[in-house]
């Protein structure tokens, strides 16, 4: 493997430069190390296990007739050969009844084995469902400021990763308890047989068990290396993936090579120490039975020729011995699964704690329609304590009327939107929907009544149709085609292969952020509600599409009441009046024209003439 | 696959690819024969169990019938068969330790070399290739598909090997003892292989089908926390409920069916083995009651099943590793095959730069040969050292395309592309990417720190280096202000940046370099006007030993270029200064009025905006 590298060491520069690296240079650390058994965990997982109660108790029934026919058959085998067979009177006939026993408990062993394992794995897979969904079900409720501080991936690693090595510990631990059943089946079997040979027998038993102890803290250090080698490696490729264009226009495959040459063989040595580890039980193990077996055969077979002990017996014996050893190595990989179900659990029910910062009061009111008048009356607000966002703001809009949030970033545009919605709960004073405060509205009312655009257009995975009709779902097609044309959308649309129908994919790639925007705004059209916000984007859109945007706007505006967060200049002229907000404080508060004789703030940067108050700073 | 399912049709049937494996770990032939060897081994010591457990029981129930010498020579007996069982324990444990690790640790070798190779491939692959492919595809490749040629061989190989002695010899050997009794306790073995394998086929398939299905769930949870913000302001809730809903049903009917599946072929071939068992437990009964066998054989016969037992059952395991090895190994070939279409031609030279003399003549360029339409038609312009052209056009017209040809991350179709006189096709492409770079619009930054972001071009680089280009691509105030300033890891453990902060890093990367001809590809559309004009000011000093394009469409970034063009579906509508392109009245001055700008108060943004303190 050393084929390389020497025959390079002589260029001018050494090959793995000082600041070079691939892949993250932060390692994600594996909370591996937890409890082995956590009671808070164990108890609130079956209160998912409950609703399936019924199953569970057939499926550990089954387990136990299972390991009672496993501990039967060596034993009508040592029947058969100690009283038919080598019996004085033996004959055909009683060996039939023998195997006709023999038959009965296999059938037996038979449905027993199918209900117990197609119970556990549908019950366990069903309980897995449940779990993930209620997850999901609580992260439609959490506060948004929760979802703010959270990353998605983290999120949906507890989702999928977390989730499904709980349903593995589920799974395993339900033949781990069949293992326990079979392995004190098989000693107090062994001792009842003869009491004596069994407790010789099991002397190799500790042994295993003292090997166990000193082995595993080693071994699973070597399996963590191995895994933790190989996510590096992992993310060392994506990342190459991923920047393959820097890496081609900056020159730097060479260098990279070399440095995942490194990652890769750092990650062959760490699973060739961990596949060592892994081998190394096997000839002990097998010692171990081989002891077993021996101890079986010198001692009992002894005691055979001395008339002390049937032959059957040593038979069953020799049975025993090789099935014991199963359980035990079986018992022992269920130790880690254990323990990374513990900590799996404890980060799943971590995203269930966290708290519902809103509480919808049971009797709120749920009206179809609004007038669509708004007040925020002495509204301060902050995400973190002592820090507001918004001090004792206080305006109007009547129904109807479009007015414009004019301010730096950070002075508290987004988040007076925020507030009327009820993404957040107000510090102190009140925010009203004509004339009611917005905590006695349900939340499907304000859904209904509060259309917004955002910021980001974001659309989902499935057709253009789909996606303008969102929730609205008892929108038809001409609904659809109708708010398309409206916001100037249809055009392009139409001109697509398949229409309405065409197929996203991941957030809209297929279309310019401009065409996507004005999905979001037919979107926005189909809900049909009163109150309209609008967190311009044309920031980020080019100005060739700006005037459809424009266009849309003021159609899409037309009949509601508008709260627009404004940041190009035709925009803001456009609105009834114009609100300019700074440190969280309504500053100027009227028309552009009553903004302009004011010659105020608003003025100053008017008379700047930019095409967008986005590039004060 | 499914951006191009062409690019795995060429790779062969699949016994040639799973010749190409075996090909492949035969580059360790000592370890693979050690491997077969201690796999044989292994087996034959296993298979001498059974006899070592029957003789122990003849042993010591023909020494009753007897009944003579019952004392020392008997338990002698019996410390034999004992020792010996022991000691061939032992050896097969070793020799099974011998195998099991050598198998795994040739498997792990060949990922190795498959690691390398696959990401080498992966950097030097052109373009259109990496268009073509997505990049989670290419992961899915690179991860899942190698571990699944690897596990082949441990697996596949060395199980086969292992199945082959221990299902050859044992039947052997149990024929030969008694044929009927031979025959009955090896009956279960072609049915439970059969059963065995039939299911495997069809849990791979009903897996494949399932994890389609959970990645739609996946996605929906996804897209779900991404758009929250969506989902709430349209009170959306139940809707979305009721989609999840909708795929966690279909999801947990194909989980449901895979369970029933797996279940009812592992418990009917458990059964399969215990009729087996009980047909010889009768028939040897039948036989020793006869006197035509003793119990020990009878023994022997029943230990020989458990040991079979495994192994038969693995059976389906080895089908499925091949089903395997052979569709992760096409999909991982077919990428290792791939030659890059953008490589030194034979005999490049190394580009020479004396005046950084660009020259674009009636190039045309098209994607795919299937396209209709070019990208590029008839683009022809010059450039030489100190000057600076602007390209500005509407999304999609093909500037970025003008770009990439300068880099050679495509060549062109027709017409040509000269440096200092120099062909691009004609030199390496070290020297031209040494020379001419890109500043993108959506800059990549790694993992690591800010200062070996900046060097990523050049990692041997100074920190006075850095440090400059830090300070013209004005973020070195920025970084200053970082608690671990230049040594600040990017990224979610680190510092998060904003879209403009990034692509200053992009600029500072760029400058460090020192190129000779720069393209700043919209590499300022995030960055607000008033710093931009900042950066403009300092990269004056810069600019004058390149030759430099702009890509916008933001004007003000443009404006003062020395020759302007105007693109629009690839080709060239308008082209002048500034000035003569406003006096033409035509596409050019119809943007500028839209962005609302006059050249004297764009210049004194940087100054004006500072006396506003909003």
């Amino acid at each position: 493997m050393n084929r390389r590298s020497d025959k390079h060491s002589n260029q001018k520069r050494n090959r793995r430069p000082p600041r070079a690296y691939v892949g993250s240079q932060s390692s994600q650390e594996e909370d591996m190390f937890g409890a082995l058994f956590d009671g808070g965990v164990v108890g609130r997982f079956m209160t998912y296990v409950y609703p399936y109660r019924k199953n569970i108790w057939i499926a550990l029934v089954a387990v136990l007739i299972v390991t009672a026919a496993q501990l039967l058959i060596p034993l009508i085998i040592r029947h058969g050969i100690d009283n038919v067979i080598l019996a004085e009177d033996g004959n055909a006939t009683d060996l039939f009844l023998v195997i006709l026993f023999f038959a009965l408990v296999i059938t037996i062993n038979y449905f027993a084995n199918l209900v117990q394992d197609r119970l556990i794995g549908i019950t366990g897979e069903h309980v897995i469902f449940d779990l993930r969904r209620a997850m999901y079900c609580h992260l439609q409720s959490v506060s948004l400021s929760f979802m703010d501080k959270t990353e998605t991936g983290r999120l949906m690693s507890r989702l999928t990763g977390d989730v499904n090595s709980l349903q593995e510990f589920l799974e395993n631990s339900v033949t781990a308890f069949g293992d326990l059943v079979l392995l004190f089946g098989i000693v107090v079997i062994m001792l009842t047989l003869d009491f004596g040979l069994g407790i010789l027998t099991l002397s190799a038993v500790p042994t295993l068990f003292l090997v166990r102890m000193f082995w595993l803290p080693r071994a699973r250090v070597a399996f963590r290396l191995a895994r933790e080698t190989n996510s590096s490696a992992n993310g060392a490729l994506a990342e190459g993936i991923r920047a393959v264009q820097t890496v081609q226009s900056m020159r730097r495959e060479t260098v990279n090579h070399d440095l995942y040459d490194d990652k890769v063989r750092d990650n062959l040595y760490a699973h060739l120490k961990s596949a060592r580890m892994a081998q190394v039980m096997v000839p002990i193990v097998d010692t171990l039975t081989g002891a077993a077996m021996g101890i079986v055969i010198l001692l009992g077979g002894m005691q055979v020729i001395n008339g002390t002990l049937d032959v059957g017996v040593m038979v069953a014996f020799l049975f025993y011995v090789q099935r014991f050893f199963d359980p035990i190595r079986s018992l022992t990989i269920q130790y880690s699964v254990m323990q990374r179900a513990m900590a799996s659990g404890k980060r799943i029910f971590e995203v269930l704690d966290v708290p519902l910062a809103i509480n919808y009061d049971p009797n709120a009111i749920n009206p179809e329609t609004i007038q669509g008048s708004v007040e925020f009356r002495e509204v301060t607000f902050s995400y973190i304590e002592n820090q507001p966002v918004l001090d004792k703001v206080s305006f109007t809009v009547s129904p109807g009327e479009t007015i414009a949030l004019v301010g730096k970033t950070g002075s508290g545009k987004t988040s007076i939107t925020s507030l009327l919605n009820r993404f957040y709960e107000v510090d102190d004073g009140t925010i009203l929907i004509d004339g009611i405060d917005v905590r006695n509205y349900s939340k499907q009312s304000l859904g209904r009544n509060i259309a917004m655009v955002l910021q980001d257009p974001f659309l989902f995975t499935g057709t253009i149709f789909d996606n303008i009709r969102y929730r609205t779902t008892n929108a038809t097609q001409k609904d659809i085609e109708k708010a398309a044309q409206l916001v100037g959308a249809h055009n392009f649309i139409s001109q697509l292969p398949n229409g309405y129908n065409t197929l996203l994919e991941e957030q809209g790639r297929n279309l310019s952020l401009g065409q996507r925007q004005l999905l979001s705004f037919a979107r926005a059209l189909v809900a049909d509600a009163k109150i309209l916000v609008l967190d311009e984007a044309t920031a980020n859109i080019d100005s060739h599409t700006e005037r459809e945007i424009q266009l849309a706007l003021k159609r899409l505006l037309h009949g509601r009441t508008g709260i627009v967060i404004a940041h190009r200049l035709a925009t803001i002229r456009g609105a009834d009046r114009i609100i300019v907000l700074n440190n969280g404080k309504v500053i100027e508060n009227g028309s552009h024209s009553d903004l302009i004789a004011k010659k105020g703030l608003y003025e100053s940067l008017y008379a700047l003439n930019h095409s967008s108050f986005d590039d004060l700073y | 696959m499914t951006q191009d399912p062409n690019i795995d049709s060429k790779i062969g049937n699949d016994a040639q690819i799973l010749w190409r494996i075996v090909m492949l770990c035969m580059r360790y032939p000592g370890r693979v024969i050690i491997a077969v060897g201690a796999t044989i081994i292994a087996s034959l010591f296993q298979l001498a169990v059974p006899q070592l457990i029957g003789s122990a029981v003849d042993g010591a129930l023909g020494l009753i019938e007897d009944n003579n010498t019952v004392g020392y020579s008997a338990n002698m007996a019996l410390f034999k068969t004992a020792a010996l069982l022991l000691g061939v324990s032992i050896l097969r444990g070793l020799f099974t330790l011998i195998h099991n690790y050598t198998g795994e640790a040739v498997g792990h070798m060949m990922a190795y070399d498959l690691r390398l190779s696959f990401y080498n491939k992966l950097q030097n692959l052109s373009f259109s290739f990496h268009d073509k492919v997505h990049t989670g595809e290419l992961i899915t490749r690179g991860m899942l598909d190698l571990e699944g040629v690897r596990m082949f061989v441990s697996t596949g190989l060395v199980r086969l090997v292992l199945l082959t002695v221990l299902i050859g010899v044992g039947s052997y050997l149990l024929l030969s003892t008694d044929l009927l009794l031979g025959a009955l306790s090896l009956s279960f073995v072609p049915f439970v292989a059969y059963r065995s394998a039939v299911a495997r086929l069809k849990l791979r398939s009903l897996w494949l089908a399932l994890q389609e299905r959970m990645s739609i769930i996946g996605r929906i949870m996804d897209e779900n926390l991404t758009g929250i913000r969506v989902v709430r302001a349209f009170g959306a809730e139940n809707y979305e409920l009721e989609k999840y809903k909708t795929a966690a049903d279909a999801a947990k009917e194909l989980a449901d069916q895979r369970i029933k599946t797996r279940v009812s072929s592992t418990t009917i071939m458990t059964f399969a083995y215990f009729i087996a068992m009980g047909l010889v437990l009768w028939f040897g009964g039948l036989r020793v009651l006869e006197g035509q066998l003793t119990v020990g054989d009878l023994t022997e016969f029943l230990a020989f099943m458990t040991i079979l037992q495994l192994p038969v059952r693995q059976l389906g395991l080895l089908v499925n590793s091949f089903a395997r090895a052979s569709s992760t190994g096409r999909r991982l070939f077919a990428v290792l095959d791939m030659k890059p279409n953008i490589s030194d031609k034979k005999g490049a030279k190394p580009l020479k730069i004396t005046n950084a003399h660009v020259a674009y003549k009636n190039v045309s360029f098209q994607y795919n040969e299937k396209d209709q339409l070019p990208a590029l038609h008839n683009i022809s312009f010059e450039l030489r050292k100190g000057c600076s052209l602007g390209i500005v056009g509407p999304p999609g017209s093909g500037k970025s395309t003008i770009a990439h040809l300068l880099t050679r991350f495509y060549d062109v179709t027709e017409g040509k592309i000269t440096i200092d006189g120099q062909d691009l096709r004609d030199v390496t492409l070290d020297t031209l990417r040494r020379h001419v770079l890109t500043v993108p619009q959506d800059p990549f930054l790694f993992t690591t720190s800010l200062e070996n972001n900046i060097a990523y071009g050049d990692p041997w680089a100074k920190d006075e280096q850095i440090t400059d280009a830090a300070f013209i691509a004005k973020i070195d105030n920025f970084i200053f202000g970082l608690p671990e300033s230049y040594k600040t890891l990017v990224g979610e453990r680190g510092v998060s940046l904003s879209g403009g902060q990034k692509q200053r890093i992009s600029i500072a990367r760029t400058i460090m370099l020192n190129p000779s001809v720069m393209i700043l590809d919209d590499s300022t559309a995030a960055i607000d006007a008033a710093t931009e004009q900042e950066i403009r000011q300092l990269l004056k000093t810069p600019m004058q030993t390149c030759a430099t394009i702009f890509i916008s469409h933001r004007l003000s970034t443009l404006l003062h270029s020395d020759e302007i063009i105007f693109i629009d579906n690839g080709r060239i509508v308008e082209r002048g200064t500034h000035e003569s392109l406003i006096a033409e009245n035509g596409r050019y001055a119809e943007l500028h009025k839209l962005q609302n700008l006059s050249t004297k108060n764009s210049e004194h943004i940087a100054t004006k905006t500072k006396e506003v303190k909003l």
